[in-house]
Formats: structure tokens, C-alpha cells, sequence
């Protein structure tokens, strides 16, 4: 049991990393940064890859380990009037769930690593950004292997403050320090619907606890649909749509692109924004009891996943259209939660860690061999001189698009599936993810011809520059597009003949008896759903096609004709205006209210005191000067004035006193002739 | 025979015009100059008063006077030198230290 029981070395290592960096790291060269913070991280996935092979042994239970209590809270009342003892431990859970979540944070975690050493290598903050790296995924592996609702909010928060200093990577452009707030800022909103969650929840069920937490939801203390509960799931579905970008806080993750390439393959793409759907799934046993929380987690994964696909079809900026396609993406994931297919939507999240980790260091390769242009429309033409990022991008974009054995196939048909077949489901949802995937096929094919074919629309000077990247780069694609076209064949599923052992994997970690049990369906309808999507698939994509590489003026005729349209979704639905409009400027107009009121009212109130006082004190003091000093005065003036006479005879004149003498002297001597 | 109060009258005039020159006179070295009429006009007297009564004690009165007037200029000239030196002058109206 070694390796589970030292299962805190995984998140602590690159813990430990990022300490190294963010102390020393200046005076390291970048030879030993990149030992240091990759190795480390390294080491991390190895010992994942060790926990996770003992926990297979363990037949299907949860593995545990509380290292010691955190917050010892004490006996208080819970809502129901009964005696409740909250402590939050520092523990560590293992199940099914984790351990996936844990093996695709540090298996595509340690591979960006690697690849970030190429990418970076000319970068200055070389340490810097290695240390933030490895306290991300720290950060990231206590979210995911954390035991409790408390321990994983530490690390949800750790990672918006990665994702923000990562974002403004490049602090001394505006803009990226912009979007680094902006991050920051739409995830604290969230942030404090997840905390209004995780109160709730600590006053019903007296415990933060994972496992205590789904024991009592399963227990059947509540009903289907009670207020509670569902009010619960509401609060924690508004802290996962700002971490994991949904509909309505889904703004900051185009604008978190202006961080380094390899952050949005990490943060912004692989791991960080799917720790909400990693939440929602992690409190199944809770939404279970909530279908209108389900519901709503449905609609806004639906929703958003076909919102985000149209913005996507019209951007030009290469890393904007995978961003967008992250939203969409993360949709899906929503979707099958809430439709209760939770297995079907982590599968999903595991496959598109990898293909669009691929996807994206792929695009930052490409980035680099075109000395840092993003804009599409410079590009084209590609294919040859950047062979191993086109040959591994075009496995990314068939596995992202669907094509079949790919392992988006796998991952999105479940969900397709899931989302016309659950319980919970609906044709109409079904629709929406359809007509999402023939856009994805789209624009993803649309981004693939862009950049590798037709004709090269690349400016003189920085054609002669273009050059593949370097093997540290390269290695990790190809690594990460075996990954990208492997990773659905553990979840084969029924219809084409294996038996989706991923899903029965996780299933002890979602069963549930509340779950509402599965209508049977023919063979042939799935199959023939499948078969529907991969049809709508291939027609985006042979549409991308016509559009790009065999007539490239018909997008533009298209544009033309679409025209409102065509630029409304080109400036993304002027939705940041709205909110620009609506919140931030209310906001910005409160404070300088605000400011306004200080200056006028409190710094009045205080300039008045301070007045005041001056006043009074002016007051004593002419009291002083003309009362106090004026009968001081008086009374020296009045002494002055009687000692006058006897005054005015001190001449100092030794003659004058003489004279007086000598009249004195006189004056006797007339008295004694006179009277004697 | 010269009648003894011609003396008296001689010292009374002696007197007066030492005080006068005392009062009056800004030098400090011309007000030691009529104090020393004052005594003399003393001596006069003593020496006019010695005859008429036909006793030699006003005469030994006199000589002491003489001796003490010769004392009397050398500390009042020496006082007049250290005067001179911190005030640069000899006028008394100039030297008024003792006023209020």
C-alpha cells in the first residue's frame, strides 16, 4: 500500500516545485527550472500511475486517507434542529472518479510541462512561469483528490488565482492583465454561489464530507425534488459555470487566450475548466434528488455548447476558435450531467483533455513557427513545413470533429446518445448537440485548411522564418495525439461491439437507487443516431472543404449575404458589451458614486470636525490674546504707569543725582535758617 | 590783619564753584578737577578756623584732607582710564549704566 498511502505526494511535489521557483528560481539557470519543475511534476504522475494500479486492487471501494483535522468546528444546530459536529479533515479520497481526474491532470499536465520548455525556452519570467505552472497543478491535484467539499473549494480557488497570474503572464500588455481580471473577477462570481453551496449544504447534512455527504443523499432522508437539495445543486452549477465557462459566465475564457499557449492547453483547456464538471459529477448522488437542477444543468450545457459553436464558426484568431470550442465543448460535459449520464460526461472530459491539449499545443506550435501570428487569415499553406504539427493537429481536429474510432467519437456519440435516450433527456436536446457537432466539424476543419492548406497567405518577411518546432515541442504532440485517437477505446461502447469499460469503471462511484432506470432501446436506433451525427459531422466538414480549399471566395460571398448576422457573431454577440453595459459599468458608476459620496459626505464630515475645531481653537486663541494677555498687560500698564514719576528721576546720570543731593542738602539748610 | 571771614567768604566761593563745576561740567576729569576745589575750600576753612581759635588741630585736619585728596586723584583718574578703555569717552552724561 506505499503508494496510497503517500497519495499526498502527488499534489505536494509540484507543491514543492512551485516553492523552488517562486523562492530561487531567479538565481537558477533555466536548465535546472526545467529539471526542478518538470521532473517534479514528473515524479507526481508516476506516483498517480502507481496509486491508481493499487487502487484497482482494491476491487471497486474508495480509498481514504485523513491525514489530520483541519477545521475542528464543533457541535452547532442544523437546519433540521438536530445537533450537528462539523470538522473538515485534510484528507485525501481515492475512487474511480478521482483517480481518473488525477491521472489526466498530471499524465497531460507533465506532458504540457515538457512541451512549455520549448515553448517558453525564449521567454524571460522563465522560473516565474514554471513556478505557476507547478502551483497550478497543485492546486489542481488537491480540487481532484481532496476528500471534501472545503478542501476541493482551496483548491478551486488555488487554480483561479494560477489561471489569473498565468493569464497575465505578460503583464505589461494591457490587455492580458485585463483578461487576467477579467478571469478573476467572473470566477469570484461563481466562486460565491459555490460557497453559498457548500454552507447549505454544511447546515443540512452536517458534513462536507464526500462520502458522508453522498451516504445521506442516498439514504433517502430526502425526497425527490426537495427545496433544498435543489437549491443546493442550483448555487453549486453557478460556481461550475465560472469555473468551467457556461452560459452566463462563459466571457472570460476567449479573453483568457492572451495567457502563453501552453496555459490554455493546461488551465484553459484540459483541466482547470472542467473541475465544475468534475463538481457536478463528484455531487451526483445530490442532483439525482434535484431533476430541476438537472434540467437546468441540461439546458445551459446545451445551450452553451451550441452558442459557443456559432461564435466559434466566424473567429479568425486561431487560439479564440479553440477557445470557443472549449465553451462548447465543456457544454457537452454539462449536457450529459445533466441528463444524469455523469460517466458519459467524464469520459468526454477525459478525451477532450487530450484532444484539445493536442488541439491547442498544436496551434502554440504553429504560433511559434510564424514568429507569434494568431490571425488565421496570415496563415495557410502549412503542411509541409511544419509536418509533425500538421500530421498531429489533423489527428486532433478528426478526433474533436468526431470521426469515427477517434476518441471524440466515443466520448461525444455517448453523450448524443445519453442526451436522446436518459431518462432525463429529450429529442430537442439531442438536436441541439447534433447541429453543435456539425458546427465543431466546421470550424474545426475550417481551422485545420486555414492553417495547412491552400494557398500561403503568410507576409513575406516571416515566410523564410517558418521552421517545425523543436523535438522537446513535437514529442509531446505526437504523444498527445496517441492519446487524442486512443484515449475512447476504453470506452467502446455496446452498439459497435465492446462493452464501455470506462463507464462501468466509474459506476460505482454514480450508481444510484433514485436514478430513474433506462428505457430499453433497439440496436438499431442508436446505431442509427450514431450514424446521424457522424453524417452531420462529415457534412461540416465537407463544407470546410468546399469552402476553404476548393473555393476560398465563398466564405466571404457568405459574409456578404449573412451581413448583420455575419458581424454580429463575429464581435460574439456584442455580449461583452452587454455585460459591459448592464454590470460593469453599474458597477464602475457605484463605485465612482461611491467615491463621490466619500469625497462629499465622510471626507466632508471629517474636513468639517477638522474645521470646527480650527474654529473653537481660533476662538481660544483670541481669548487669549485680547482677555488673558490684556489683563496681564493691564496690569503691567498700570504699574508702568504709577512707577512713572519715580521713574523719571533715575537718569543714570551721576550728576543729577549729585544736583539733588546738593539740593537736598540745601533745602535743610534753608529749613534750619528759616525755622531755627 | 586779614579778618577771618574774607577766609570764609574765599571758601565759600571755592565751594560754590567746585559744586558748580561738579553739577555742570561734562568732563569727568574736570569734576575730579572741582571736587578738588571743594576740598580745597574745606582746607581753606580748616586752615582760616585754626587760626582764629588759635589751635593747630584744623591744621593737622588739613594736611590729612591734603593727603587724602592726593589719594582720592590717583583712584579717581585710575577709575577714569578704566572708564576711557570699555566706553571710549570721558563725558558723564554718556555714561549712564545706573538708569532704571
Amino acid at each position: 500500500m506505499t503508494f496510497l498511502d503517500f497519495i499526498w505526494l502527488v499534489p505536494l511535489l509540484p507543491a514543492l516545485g512551485a516553492f523552488i521557483q517562486l523562492l530561487w528560481g531567479k538565481k537558477l539557470s533555466n536548465q535546472a527550472v526545467s529539471a526542478v519543475s518538470v521532473g517534479l511534476p514528473g515524479v507526481s504522475f508516476l506516483w498517480a500511475t502507481g496509486c491508481f494500479g493499487q487502487l484497482l486492487q482494491l476491487q471497486g471501494q474508495t480509498f481514504t486517507k485523513v491525514l489530520y483535522t483541519w477545521l475542528p468546528l464543533g457541535a452547532f444546530h442544523l437546519s433540521d434542529g438536530t445537533l450537528g459536529n462539523l470538522g473538515v479533515d485534510v484528507g485525501f479520497q481515492l475512487d474511480q472518479l478521482s483517480a481518473v481526474m488525477m491521472l489526466v491532470v498530471t499524465g497531460v499536465g507533465f506532458v504540457i510541462h515538457v512541451y512549455s520548455i520549448g515553448y517558453m525556452g525564449h521567454e524571460g519570467g522563465y522560473y516565474r512561469f514554471f513556478g505557476y505552472l507547478n502551483l497550478f497543478m497543485f492546486s489542481m491535484l488537491v480540487l481532484v483528490v481532496a476528500d471534501n467539499y472545503l478542501m476541493m473549494f482551496v483548491g478551486w480557488e488555488g487554480v483561479g488565482l494560477c489561471s489569473y497570474l498565468l493569464i497575465g503572464f505578460y503583464f505589461h500588455r494591457r490587455s492580458a492583465s485585463d483578461a487576467g481580471k477579467k478571469a478573476f473577477i467572473v470566477n469570484r462570481i461563481g466562486d460565491a454561489g459555490f460557497l453559498l453551496g457548500l454552507m447549505l449544504m454544511a447546515v443540512t447534512f452536517g458534513s462536507v464530507n464526500f462520502l458522508e455527504v453522498t451516504e445521506a443523499a442516498r439514504g433517502g432522508r430526502f425526497g425527490i425534488g426537495d427545496g433544498i437539495i435543489t437549491t443546493i445543486c442550483v448555487l453549486l452549477f453557478v460556481g461550475a459555470t465560472g469555473k468551467s465557462a457556461q452560459i452566463p459566465l462563459y466571457t472570460w475564457l476567449p479573453d483568457a487566450m492572451e495567457g502563453p499557449t501552453p496555459v490554455s492547453a493546461l488551465i484553459h483547456a484540459a483541466t482547470m475548466v472542467t473541475a465544475g464538471v468534475y463538481m457536478v459529477a463528484r455531487s451526483n448522488a445530490l442532483y439525482v434528488l434535484a431533476p430541476t437542477a438537472l434540467a437546468l444543468v441540461a439546458a445551459i450545457g446545451a445551450v452553451t455548447a451550441i452558442w459557443a459553436a456559432s461564435i466559434g464558426l466566424v473567429q479568425n484568431d486561431i487560439k479564440r476558435v479553440l477557445a470557443y470550442s472549449t465553451v462548447s465543448q465543456l457544454g457537452y460535459m454539462f449536457l450529459a450531467c445533466g441528463v444524469a449520464a455523469f460517466g458519459a460526461g467524464i469520459f468526454h472530459l477525459m478525451t477532450h483533455a487530450f484532444f484539445k491539449a493536442l488541439l491547442f499545443l498544436g496551434s502554440g506550435s504553429v504560433i511559434h513557427a510564424l514568429s507569434g501570428e494568431q490571425d488565421m487569415r496570415k496563415m495557410g499553406a502549412l503542411w509541409s513545413k511544419t509536418p509533425v504539427t500538421a500530421k498531429t493537429m489533423l489527428v486532433g481536429t478528426l478526433a474533436i470533429a468526431g470521426a469515427p474510432l477517434l476518441s471524440g467519437f466515443f466520448s461525444k456519440d455517448e453523450i448524443l446518445w445519453q442526451a436522446f435516450a436518459s431518462p432525463y433527456g429529450s429529442v430537442l436536446l439531442w438536436v441541439i448537440a447534433v447541429l453543435t457537432a456539425g458546427m465543431t466539424a466546421f470550424y474545426m476543419f475550417r481551422l485545420f485548411f486555414m492553417t495547412f492548406a491552400g494557398s500561403s497567405r503568410v507576409p513575406h518577411e516571416v515566410e523564410h522564418h517558418i521552421h517545425e518546432s523543436p523535438r522537446v515541442m513535437t514529442v509531446p504532440l505526437v504523444i498527445l495525439a496517441a492519446g487524442a485517437a486512443a484515449a475512447g477505446w476504453i470506452g467502446w461502447p455496446k452498439t459497435l461491439g465492446g462493452s464501455n469499460r470506462f463507464e462501468h469503471f466509474l459506476e460505482p462511484v454514480f450508481e444510484n437507487p433514485a436514478l430513474r432506470a433506462a428505457e430499453h432501446h433497439t440496436w438499431s436506433l442508436e446505431f442509427g443516431l450514431m450514424l446521424g451525427s457522424v453524417v452531420v459531422a462529415g457534412i461540416g466538414a465537407f463544407i470546410a472543404y468546399q469552402w476553404y480549399v476548393k473555393e476560398p471566395e465563398i466564405p466571404g460571398r457568405v459574409a456578404e449575404k449573412a451581413g448583420p448576422l455575419y458581424q454580429l457573431v463575429l464581435e460574439k454577440y456584442r455580449i461583452d458589451e452587454l455585460y459591459d453595459a448592464l454590470f460593469v459599468d453599474r458597477t464602475k458608476n457605484l463605485g465612482n458614486g461611491l467615491a463621490a459620496f466619500d469625497l462629499a459626505v465622510v471626507d466632508g464630515a471629517v474636513n468639517g470636525t477638522g474645521w470646527t475645531t480650527r474654529m473653537t481653537a481660533e476662538v481660544s486663541r483670541l481669548w487669549d490674546l485680547y482677555v488673558i494677555d490684556g489683563l496681564v498687560n493691564l496690569l503691567a500698564f498700570v504699574t508702568k504707569v504709577f512707577s512713572y514719576p519715580a521713574r523719571i528721576v533715575q537718569t543714570g546720570l551721576v550728576q543729577n543725582y549729585a544736583l539733588l543731593i546738593a539740593l537736598g542738602v540745601l533745602t535743610f539748610m534753608a529749613y534750619y535758617l528759616i525755622y531755627f | 590783619m586779614i579778618p577771618t571771614h574774607w577766609y570764609l567768604f574765599l571758601g565759600t566761593a571755592l565751594f560754590t564753584i567746585g559744586v558748580v563745576g561738579v553739577l555742570t561740567r561734562r568732563n569727568v576729569i574736570i569734576i575730579l578737577m572741582s571736587i578738588e576745589l571743594i576740598l580745597n575750600a574745606v582746607n581753606v576753612n580748616l586752615v582760616a578756623f585754626s587760626h582764629y581759635f588759635q589751635s593747630i588741630d584744623g591744621q593737622v585736619f588739613a594736611i590729612f584732607v591734603i593727603t587724602d585728596a592726593a589719594a582720592e586723584a590717583a583712584v579717581g583718574l585710575g577709575l577714569i582710564i578704566a572708564l576711557f578703555r570699555n566706553k571710549e569717552t570721558v563725558n558723564a552724561d554718556e555714561i549712564d549704566l545706573l538708569k532704571w
